[in-house]
């Protein structure tokens, strides 16, 4: 199954040392998950007009020694495009001030094995096959910064295993979501809202509930209706964990069998399926600590 | 009354396939009730099964072994990945886990008797350990289940291997069942029940569900044994490729997949007959799973479910399962649906009591009455006696010797040294669900249905 | 009195608990200190002597699980299954405990002070539990012998499928399960809810508690009593 993480952090010095610290948590749930691990970062935002994409070169035919370079100087010519670009190993975060939609076309036109992780103007995603202690290191989460993030360690129960598969899964700008349990009724969800224009890219019951969340908030639901809804319409074990530029927000279903345990400070909010993952955070020993009841939404504001 | 013409006399008798009598005495039985039935045994209806595949043996290019004076290697390991201690048998052929309460004291004495004489193991059931299996099986499989009855740490400490159960074949998904006619004082002291109630069992563990927490359990087990003992986890056969996965990620020494022609001594026949897949089916995909993660070999797989004859003992090794479980043979073994009993050497009829039960010898699936005429599913004190263990010792260790001289004769006739060198290329298929299911080429071609293109 | 101590951030759980398994005398009594537990799962499982075992910190999953003879005191909050399948002896959680506490219990005494989470003293085989807090929802689920006793409010589907264990609340319950009723107290009820909260080390007026056990309606198949399953 599965191990979640999730931290957010109230001071500046704390918001330098966001990947340090959770570095060793997200380590911490390499039993749960052997298989893949993934991160989400929340850090500070770009200019309205602006927006970046991280993306996954794995499955390209070229991996790890994609052209990104290449790829700055195709949109320049194509699109008139001025395109940042901040790689690590097989992982880009592409930024410019244009519509994403017209970079997003012409990225699925003329390099359709490239996997688009996120888009939005705050949230940088990391995820990949490999252990989380390799994952970590090939992405070099030690170093980030930021206000909160999001973390998964997994491991796989009914899709196979692939960078695609690995979590969290986006929705939307700037939204993410890990999920530990497994979800009953995933296939009906998919074809539910396949007809309603929600394009799925995997068979994972993560990436089902993910949409359902995309649609209901494409349909004008806040965060809080749209769980709810899911409650009602979602079958099956969860605790979900959910990231967008200014909200950490938590959910379990009401069985609970999957565990959560929160630590919180004045200076930070963690989270983990597993107090040990929390073991190392300054000053855990004196935090608030706490299992968040079933059913009820948890909201922590960055 | 009209007289019918002699050439319609069959016509008004033409039974319908969907509405056959089964079917209307289900439906009549139901309406009369308003309750599910309950019965023992496996999926008796005909499924795919070893019975569609066929060895190939003794040709000019693959030389057979003599029978007697060349030898063909039985014995099996158990339990190599993390046990400081793991199981030898003498033979890859064990006795599958059945509570005492679902069968007699005497029963699981007979059972310890004949697993100790040909060197191989019994399992205890759901409803914990005897002193009469732990003292007459010399090497005991101790299951952990949903319902924890009886499950207490002197007897982990006693036992030589645990098996976590998850599921078996004749219920995946639904949990143990016995009803007050067999919780008599000892099952009810040994389950905390109160006496002549139905028992109702959980279908989840109660302190972890999932392979994450899983792996958390399986740790307590081993810690708790210090490192000792293997672990087995037992899962009735339903998405077998990934459960099989997870086992194993999950730190199993040993996988135990158990088709859905499992038996049990009572449950909804609806689950026996709808839920599950195939023996045949299940194998295939389990040992796709060890292989895909490179564990064949580390983490070893015993199949059960149906598993009848040395010939069924023989393609399941051929499949790739290392040891085979038996439940419902070792029970027919013992008399389950035989005639007579016996009693001081004498054979007596027990027909008297399949007509109590509305059945007969051959049609028997009665357990869950706990008035088996043959003293072998039963907890009362009369009928119990009806199956002493020296008898049934005798029995089940014929069955099990039996068993094991077919399986050798079969590989040895593949021309194999070592009864797991038995190899799926030994194997070809007569139906085209066998071939699918077992990804086995149909006889006398190289066709596999889906593969190949075609 | 023999003392030790095991510091888990130096020392291994499995030579630990192999210590406490094989290294002790029978009736041995000594105490043993285990620091930086940092919720490592599976503390103490297993134990089979007269111990004292104090754990300094949170501890994971199971821990005093399989207890037998031992008095284990947890300064900190317990995971999933603290003292699962208990014989005899006591755990003591001095914080909150997760889902699963004193799971299938066949003896012994279970005090959490803080909260239990869900399913607390689900399948108990005859232990007691005692929770200073609330429980979760489904708690004594399919309890069929022993006490439970919770101070504070009970969750959903309260002794869903009791058999025979009998649960006294003195908070509000959200719901109960199927098969469970309210019952009047008897004096024999307060003797052993008074005994209980003072092995407890709580202090409420017996009194203040209501008792809760099975009406049996599922303890036979029968169609025409309509039951739920």
């Amino acid at each position: 199954m599965c191990g979640i993480v999730g931290l957010l952090v109230k001071t500046p010095a704390l918001k330098e040392r966001l990947g340090e610290l959770m570095v060793p948590m997200l380590i911490g749930m390499t039993e749960r998950g052997p298989d893949s691990a993934g991160l989400a970062v929340f850090g500070d935002s770009l200019a309205e007009n602006s927006r970046k994409l991280s993306l996954y070169s794995g499955l390209t035919d070229d991996g790890a020694d994609f052209n990104w370079h290449g790829l700055t100087h195709a949109l320049k010519e194509h699109l008139d495009v001025d395109a940042h670009i901040d790689v690590k190993h097989n992982h880009a975060v592409l930024s410019f001030a244009v519509s994403p939609e017209l970079v997003k076309r012409w990225l699925r036109e003329n390099h359709p094995k490239l996997h688009i992780l996120s888009t939005g103007r705050t949230i940088d995603l990391y995820k990949d096959i490999g252990t989380p202690a390799q994952v970590a290191d090939r992405y070099d989460f030690k170093s980030m910064k930021g206000s909160h993030l999001v973390g998964h360690t997994r491991m796989a129960t009914e899709s196979a295993v692939t960078p695609d598969r690995a979590h969290p899964f986006t929705a939307g700008e700037d939204f993410c979501l890990v999920h530990n349990g497994s979800l009953s009724n995933p296939n009906s969800i998919r074809r539910k809202l396949t007809p309603a224009g929600i394009h799925f890219e995997t068979d994972n019951d993560t990436e089902a509930a993910c949409r359902f969340l995309e649609w209901r908030l494409r349909e004008g639901d806040d965060l809080e209706v749209a769980l709810q809804k899911g409650f009602d319409e979602l079958d099956g074990f969860f605790t979900f964990l959910m990231g967008t530029p200014d909200k950490l927000a938590l959910i379990r279903d009401p069985f609970a069998c999957k565990p959560a345990v929160v630590a919180e400070t004045d200076d930070y909010v963690a989270i983990a399926s597993e107090f040990r993952s929390l073991a190392h955070l300054p000053g855990v020993k004196h935090a608030n600590v706490f299992e968040p009841a079933p059913e009820e939404m948890y909201v922590w504001n960055a | 009354m009209d007289i019918k013409p002699v050439s319609f006399k069959r016509v008004s008798r033409e039974e319908s396939a969907s509405f056959d009598r089964s079917t209307i005495d289900y439906i009549q039985n139901a309406a009369a009730h308003g309750l599910y039935e309950i019965r023992g045994m496996g999926a008796k209806r005909k499924l795919p099964h070893f019975d569609d595949l066929l060895f190939l043996a003794g040709s000019l290019s693959r030389y057979p072994l003599e029978g007697y004076r060349e030898k063909c290697v039985t014995k099996t390991i158990l339990g190599t990945r993390f046990a400081k201690k793991p199981i030898e048998l003498d033979i890859p052929i064990t006795i599958a886990g059945m509570s005492f309460g679902a069968l007699s004291a005497n029963v699981k004495e007979s059972l310890g008797r004949a697993a100790t004489a040909m060197g191989t193991t019994t399992t205890t059931g759901d409803g914990g350990m005897t002193p009469e299996e732990r003292n007459s099986s010399k090497t005991l499989v101790y299951q952990c289940l949903p319902s924890r009855y009886g499950f207490n740490p002197d007897d982990v400490r006693r036992a030589d291997a645990i098996e976590v159960v998850i599921g078996q074949g004749a219920k995946p998904g639904g949990g143990g069942m016995l009803l007050g006619q067999k919780v008599n004082p000892r099952v009810a002291k040994m389950r905390t029940l109160p006496q002549g109630v139905d028992q109702r069992s959980a279908c989840r563990h109660p302190d972890w569900t999932g392979p994450d927490d899983l792996a958390i359990k399986i740790q307590e087990l081993r810690e708790l044994t210090d490192w000792e003992k293997p672990i087995y986890v037992k899962v009735g056969a339903t998405r077998t490729f990934n459960d099989v996965k997870l086992a194993v990620h999950a730190g199993a020494d040993v996988v135990v997949v158990d088709g859905m022609q499992g038996g049990t001594a009572a449950t909804q026949t609806c689950y026996i007959e709808h839920i599950g897949i195939p023996t045949l089916a299940a194998v295939r995909q389990a040992v796709d799973a060890l292989e895909d993660l490179n564990m064949k070999g580390q983490v070893q797989l015993i199949v059960s479910g149906g598993i009848r004859s040395g010939a069924d003992v023989a393609k399941a090794l051929a499949m790739g399962a290392d040891a085979v479980a038996i439940g419902q043979g070792i029970l027919f073994a013992l008399g389950c649906n035989s005639e007579t009993y016996i009693q001081d050497g004498k054979h007596i009829s027990a027909l008297e009591g399949y007509d109590a039960l509305g059945t007969q010898p051959g049609f028997c699936h009665h357990c869950h009455t706990g008035k088996c005429p043959v003293g072998v599913t039963t907890q009362d004190s009369v009928l119990e006696q009806r199956l002493q263990p020296d008898v049934g010792a005798r029995r089940v260790k014929n069955y099990l010797k039996t068993l094991n001289m077919e399986l050798t004769t079969i590989a040895r006739a593949c021309g194999k040294q070592n009864v797991h060198h038995l190899e799926r290329e030994d194997l070809v298929a007569l139906t085209l669900e066998a071939a699918a299911m077992a990804r086995i080429p149909l006889a006398g071609t190289s066709w596999i249905p889906g593969h190949n293109g075609y | 009195m023999e003392r030790m101590t095991f510091d888990l951030a130096s020392s291994s759980l499995t030579e630990m608990n192999t210590f406490l398994h094989k290294g002790l005398e029978e009736g041995d009594k000594r105490h043993i200190s285990v620091l930086n537990p940092d919720g490592a799962h599976n503390i103490a499982v297993g134990l089979n002597h007269p111990v004292t075992v104090e754990i300094h910190g949170h501890a994971g999953y199971y821990a005093g699980g399989m207890n037998k003879h031992a008095r284990v005191v947890i300064h900190g909050s317990a995971g999933t299954g603290v003292a699962e399948n208990m014989m005899s002896g006591s755990v003591h959680v001095k914080g909150f405990a997760s889902n699963g506490a004193g799971a299938t219990a066949h003896g012994g005494l279970l005090v959490i002070d803080g909260d239990a989470g869900l399913r607390c003293g689900i399948s108990l085989k005859g232990g007691d539990i005692v929770v200073g807090g609330s429980v979760g929802s489904f708690s004594g689920f399919m309890a069929q012998a022993g006490h439970m006793v919770i101070c504070g409010d009970a969750g959903d589907a309260l002794g869903d499928s009791l058999y025979e264990a009998v649960i006294y609340l003195r908070g509000n319950v959200k719901s109960l399960g199927a098969d469970a009723q309210f019952e009047d107290m008897t004096d024999a009820d307060y003797a052993t809810l008074a005994e209980l909260l003072s092995k407890a080390g709580m202090d409420h007026d017996p009194k203040s508690f209501k008792r809760i056990a099975s009406a049996r309606t599922l303890y036979h198949w029968n169609a025409d009593a309509n039951q739920e399953y």
